[in-house]
């Protein structure tokens, strides 16, 4: 016996439209890990004092870093709603034979997104 | 009237004579009621009895005729020609697994992971049979009810790009039955099963992308099943942690 095994190519994302879409949610996580060490460097200019925190923000104001700032949103938003699409798979809640159905716990999540979301806007508002 | 017929290019691989896989196209005879299965036993009888391939119940049941259908793992014979006439179909043994030959596949390693996640029901404490069996409710039996479907028909390790680039992974049909067995009420034998899922090559090797759950034949969703483990098993090491005290 002398079995014949076929290589993988390289490109084999690109053979499924579930494989593309895959790769480009996790892909969504390389903006989001670059925003968050900006973040980690704002914290770190906040440490040197005000001078170099303000040329800081000068630099993400700039129109290039707004833009960044625009995919990183898009990319995290993707994330979000695929990941939430997933979640009636991973969470099972049974109540005897009766499975809670997934719109209920999609919809959980989204409320509790969007209601985390509305105290950090109204904390920031006030700050 | 002639009969109708429809192209069927298969990938043919004959060790004894040939250093690899190369496509034979057959005309096969066309019926609207035809599967794929169908057509390739016809060539079978009626054209070239060199053609080999694994089946036997026709009927979805024995996870026997898996082959890639036009690139998509499917049970051949629950693929219907009319699907794709007049276009060709082409025909290859299940992506991921070595080629034996023709369309039949090399399928030691699944064998071996499924054994190794001791698809049965495990006890600490058997009881004597004098005492009668092991009784379940209907909610409890629903509880893994769905994972208990799964037919070994290995069309999800063909989905499976994590398998593609690492055989190691246990794989999806495997933890499925091994999730199914950790949902089973009579079951105790979760630890045991442990030691080979929340390793690197269990179910921390899943990516979680979810093409095993779109081409099982019997909607057991492997996908699922793997996260659900990674829930409990993550679940529980935070148990043992902050609860060293509750024990399980």
């Amino acid at each position: 016996m002398r079995p014949f095994v076929r290589p993988v190519p390289t490109t084999w994302w690109l053979k499924r439209r579930v494989y593309f879409l895959f790769i480009l949610r996790e892909l969504t996580s390389v903006f989001i890990a670059v925003f968050l060490i900006l973040f980690l460097v704002l914290l770190y200019q906040l440490s040197l004092g005000r001078a170099a925190y303000e040329t800081y923000l000068d630099f993400l104001a700039s129109p290039g870093m707004i833009a960044f700032a625009v995919v990183v949103l898009i990319a995290a938003l993707y994330h979000t709603v695929t990941w939430f699409a997933l979640l009636p798979n991973i969470v099972v809640i049974r109540i005897g034979e009766y499975r809670v159905p997934s719109i209920l716990i999609v919809g959980a999540n989204y409320v509790a997104w969007i209601a985390v979301s509305a105290l950090i806007v109204v904390i920031i508002m006030r700050g | 009237m002639s009969k109708a017929t429809i192209t069927l290019e298969v990938l043919r691989y004959r060790p004894e004579q040939e250093q690899e896989p190369t496509f034979q196209t057959y005309e096969s005879e066309y019926r609207e009621d035809w599967v794929v299965l169908d057509a390739i036993n016809h060539i079978k009888d009626h054209i070239d009895g060199t053609l080999s391939y694994r089946w036997s119940c026709r009927m979805g049941i024995c996870g026997s005729c898996g082959v890639m259908i036009n690139g998509e793992p499917k049970l051949s014979c629950a693929t219907f020609l009319r699907d794709y006439y007049p276009n060709p179909i082409r025909v290859e043994p299940l992506a991921n697994f070595p080629i034996e030959r023709d369309l039949v596949i090399v399928m030691d390693d699944f064998m071996e992971k499924l054994t190794s996640v001791k698809p049965w029901i495990l006890r600490e404490d058997e009881k004597p049979i004098s005492e009668g069996e092991y009784r379940q409710t209907p909610a409890e039996l629903a509880g893994y009810k769905q994972f208990s479907m799964c037919i070994n028909c290995m069309l999800c390790y063909s989905a499976c790009p994590v398998y593609a680039l690492d055989p190691h992974f246990t794989g999806p049909a495997a933890i499925a039955l091994a999730h199914r067995y950790n949902l089973d009420s009579r079951d105790q034998g979760r630890s045991w099963r442990e030691e080979v899922l929340s390793t690197e090559e269990g179910i921390w090797a899943c990516t979680y992308v979810g093409t095993c759950t779109v081409v099982c034949p019997v909607n057991v969703d492997p996908a699922g099943a793997i996260q659900q483990e990674k829930l409990s098993t993550t679940t529980e090491w935070f148990t043992d942690v902050l609860m060293p005290w509750k024990g399980r």
